[in-house]
């Protein structure tokens, strides 16, 4: 941790810290009684930074990701994004996001999906278009920036909705397993132009997944959680030399990185699930 | 192109067949019909179990059609067909506005009762409820409220009459299906909207009101049919006259000595619910983009 402590302050310097959760609670109340899904969780999250939420089923991380997006509400601590309360980081479009389902408009072009929350916010359209054309390109999707989505294949689809959170440049991602209904190959191909675009636009990223490599290729941390309650159980620094490739897949450190992220996720909750 | 002539080819076959039943009942059933318990001398007693097949009941396909190139009522009438064609462009004149009106009413209730959950809960039933009321009853009702507004000085010709009597069929089916079709987007869409901190009006326009076209489309075209329908019964039940309903009573009344003649409003009444239905398909084309991701049927 301490390397990254100094890593983030010196990006601190920069732009500060993009996420800070304290102590942050979420009870869903339901008629079986109080569902709590996550409880005591602390973690910030520096500007600039990648980190990923892995965990099984109900351990709260897509809540956790809910919760910075104010797509619900915390029920207690202090959850901050950009040093602002989760709502008017929302209203200031601090963020970009993406969700598992690319969750594009079916009756707009890929180029009208991408540039939606443009038109919302009010952009010309001359520098809409440019805009659209500089990120179709990034995504490599200018030949297709007239389809549908229903003429896309899911990956093309998911690089879309990528495109789409990144349209207003912003400072921090939140990514709810985007690559999680796709195949293999295209995933990886995915996660590494997902590490490309991470470094290029230097947002922070928020990235949950249930898939121990792809949080180890991905990112600078990985926070490790575990259900009833949703709490964090581990953070594990990544630490990785040089740029995320596939070169980087078949190096001794990652298989070294991804070991460490599955001791801490199977270890911990078995001896938990002994304990009761 | 070849399952669009396929279509046509089905459709023109269902036509045919209809007529060659009719044609051979016709021929083949009992002139006076099958009647059994009827007491001799007493006419209309009885249950009839096989329908009469002579030419006053059911006149020969060739004679309905002939008919129609016949004067309306002899001496220097224009031909039947003419008489139709100008009765069904008047009262489908009439259905239209009594189409707009419910599509604007339908349209309007749907929005009230889907920001307001107090409002979905007090309204859904009544409009539900209204439906049963039949229009017979109805009709005169409204007919006479306008006769009312008219003496008092405001104009309010009979067709208006008319028109409103065929609105109250025409916005049931879009009040439901703008209902369900504003509730239609997926969570995760709502949800990329609430990201974009924009309004409900917004969210309305860019996301609720596209998703809502595949719902909005049939209960379009089923408010078409129903506002013909409903065209055609009001005009009946108040007595105006210029439109199809009318024409169809008076050559009914005629029946025994012109039996041919009602079929040439009928055919007239089918045309008529023909291009109320085509005219939304022609719409849908216009929105299939909206329509993506629909099974084509």
């Amino acid at each position: 941790m301490s390397a990254h402590d100094s890593g983030a302050a010196s990006s601190g310097e920069q732009g500060g810290v993009a996420v800070r959760a304290v102590d942050v609670g979420k009870v869903f109340p339901t008629k079986a009684g109080d569902v709590v899904a996550l409880s005591g969780v602390d973690l910030d999250v520096a500007a600039g930074e990648f980190v990923s939420l892995i965990g099984p089923s109900g351990c709260g991380k897509s809540t956790l990701m809910r919760l910075i997006a104010d797509l619900d509400p915390a029920t207690s601590g202090v959850l901050e994004v950009f040093g602002k309360p989760p709502q008017r980081a929302r209203l200031d479009q601090d963020y970009g996001i993406a969700f598992q389902q690319a969750g594009l408009l079916p009756w707009r072009t890929v180029g009208q999906n991408i540039g939606l929350p443009l038109e919302l916010h009010g952009v010309a359209k001359a520098a809409r278009i440019d805009r659209i054309r500089e990120l179709v390109e990034l995504v490599g999707l200018t030949d297709f920036v007239d389809r549908y989505p229903d003429q896309l294949s899911g990956g093309m689809q998911q690089r879309v909705a990528i495109a789409r959170s990144l349209a207003e440049r912003p400072r921090l991602l939140l990514m709810d397993e985007p690559f999680g209904a796709l195949d293999e190959m295209t995933r990886e191909h995915l996660q590494g132009e997902l590490a490309r675009l991470a470094a290029e636009t230097q947002a922070a990223v928020v990235f949950v997944t249930h898939s121990i490599p792809e949080a180890v290729f991905l990112s600078d941390r990985v926070v490790v959680m575990s259900p009833r309650p949703g709490r964090i159980t581990d953070i594990i620094d990544v630490d990785l030399p040089g740029p995320r490739d596939a070169s980087l897949r078949e190096s001794p450190e990652y298989f070294h990185r991804v070991t460490a992220v599955r001791e801490a996720l199977h270890g911990t909750p078995v001896e938990r699930a002994n304990e009761r | 192109m070849s399952r669009r002539a396929q279509a046509w080819l089905w459709g023109i076959l269902g036509v045919l067949a209809v007529i060659v039943i009719w044609e051979l009942y016709k021929f083949l059933g009992p002139s006076e019909g099958f009647v059994v318990g009827a007491i001799p001398g007493e006419t209309g007693s009885g249950v009839m179990l096989l329908p009469r097949t002579n030419d006053r009941a059911m006149p020969h396909v060739w004679d309905m059609v002939a008919r129609l190139f016949a004067s309306t009522s002899g001496g220097s009438t224009p031909p039947l067909w003419v008489s139709v064609v100008s009765a069904a462009a008047v009262t489908l004149g009439i259905a239209a506005v009594g189409w707009l009106i419910g599509v604007i009413v339908g349209f309007a209730l749907a929005l009230v009762m889907h920001r307001f959950k107090l409002a979905e809960w007090g309204l859904l039933p009544w409009i539900v409820v209204s439906q049963t009321v039949p229009l017979i009853a109805f009709a005169p009702l409204v007919a006479s409220i306008g006769n009312q507004i008219d003496r008092g000085g405001t104009p309010f010709p009979e067709w208006l009459s008319v028109a409103i009597i065929a609105s109250y069929l025409a916005f049931f089916p879009v009040a439901i299906g703008a209902l369900r079709g504003l509730g239609s987007p997926d969570r995760n869409h709502e949800d990329l909207f609430r990201t974009y901190g924009v309004g409900a009006l917004p969210t309305l326009i860019k996301l609720r009101l596209p998703a809502a076209v595949p719902h909005l489309l049939p209960a379009l075209r089923l408010a078409a049919a129903n506002a013909v329908v409903g065209a055609v019964v009001a005009e009946v039940s108040i007595g105006m006259r210029g439109g199809i309903g009318r024409m169809l009573i008076q050559l009914a009344g005629q029946g025994s000595s012109d039996p041919a003649a009602v079929w040439g409003p009928t055919f007239g009444a089918v045309a008529m619910g023909l291009v109320a239905a085509g005219s939304i398909a022609f719409l849908g084309a216009g929105l299939k983009n909206y329509r993506r991701g629909e099974v084509v049927a």
